[in-house]
């Protein structure tokens, strides 16, 4: 399936809810919707991959570039995801030590504000 | 043996349409459905690597992808000679094999090198004031598709040369579980 972007405000953080294909074709508009949020200044992101069907390097690369900029304003991006078959690809590349990835939006956003 | 081949252009949306074929052939080839999800994403690695490649130097050009099932009886050579050659593979075994193929013509910056799978820093993630390298996707390095390639694939070959690069990733037939490869400490 294509992929289907929307976001929502949890306390003073910016949840991106990401369903469908993150790939070489669809990564460009997450891109767009990271760097979006940022410049309008939100720089704590959760990022609920749970409905995410498929996810490689392209979208990796666009979550790292996203952590980029939310560090660069001493903000953070963490991950929503459970399915093995998506964080396989994390651990594949030793991304699961760069980003912070919990079972619910909740759990992150708590995680955060007590680290 | 059983080959499927399928030529696209060097479009992002025809790596989905590359990924699905792979992973029809493999089912119904006898992959664990375990290995389905392994090998969809190693063709889209392998896919997205050489579309990027072909956008950046020779974009009317096609890619080539062959899908090889090695469990079925080869057929016959021309004039009912010798059968087909077996198809390489990484070890050189000739077990019962599902084979993928991603050839594209893009000019190799060094042909014959190797490809480092293990990018700078040991997981090519480039964080803080780094750079990505040329051709990388932000924040990583464009190594890091081959290195998932190559943590995905039972067995895998990366062959630069003169007139492009060739991707061979294959998995064995009516294996059990994949091996879960971690390439970082």
């Amino acid at each position: 399936m294509d992929l289907k972007l929307d976001h929502y405000t949890k306390d003073d953080t910016e949840v991106v809810v990401v369903e469908g294909e993150i790939d070489v074709y669809t990564a460009p508009r997450l891109r767009e919707l990271l760097i979006d949020l940022v410049n309008k200044g939100n720089f704590h992101l959760v990022v609920n991959m749970e409905k995410v069907e498929f996810l490689d390097s392209t979208g990796l690369g666009v979550l790292v570039g996203g952590l980029k900029r939310v560090r660069a304003h001493d903000g953070t991006l963490d991950l929503v995801c459970t399915q093995e078959r998506i964080l396989k690809i994390f651990r594949i590349t030793g991304l699961t030590k760069v980003f912070g990835i919990y079972e619910s939006v909740q759990e992150a956003i708590d995680k955060r504000k007590t680290n | 043996m059983a080959l499927v081949q399928l030529t696209i252009s060097a479009l992002p949306a025809h790596v989905r349409t590359a990924r699905l074929m792979a992973t029809a052939v493999a089912r119904r080839a006898g992959i664990a459905e375990t290995a389905l999800d392994e090998i969809r994403l190693a063709v889209g690695e392998a896919c997205s690597r050489a579309v990027e490649a072909h956008r950046a130097h020779c974009p009317d050009q096609p890619i080539r992808l062959e899908l090889i099932d090695s469990a079925v009886p080869r057929p016959e050579g021309p004039q009912g000679g010798a059968p087909a050659a077996i198809p390489h593979n990484g070890n050189g075994r000739s077990a019962q094999r599902f084979e993928v193929v991603v050839a594209d013509r893009a000019p190799v910056s060094d042909p014959g090198s190797t490809v480092n799978h293990h990018a700078a820093g040991g997981t090519g993630i480039f964080l803080g004031e780094q750079q990505t390298p040329a051709g990388g996707v932000s924040g990583l390095s464009p190594d890091v598709g081959l290195a998932v390639i190559v943590g995905l694939a039972d067995e895998v070959s990366i062959e630069p040369n003169d007139d492009g690069t060739v991707v061979r990733m294959s998995w064995p037939l009516g294996q059990s579980e994949p091996e879960n490869t971690e390439l970082v400490d």
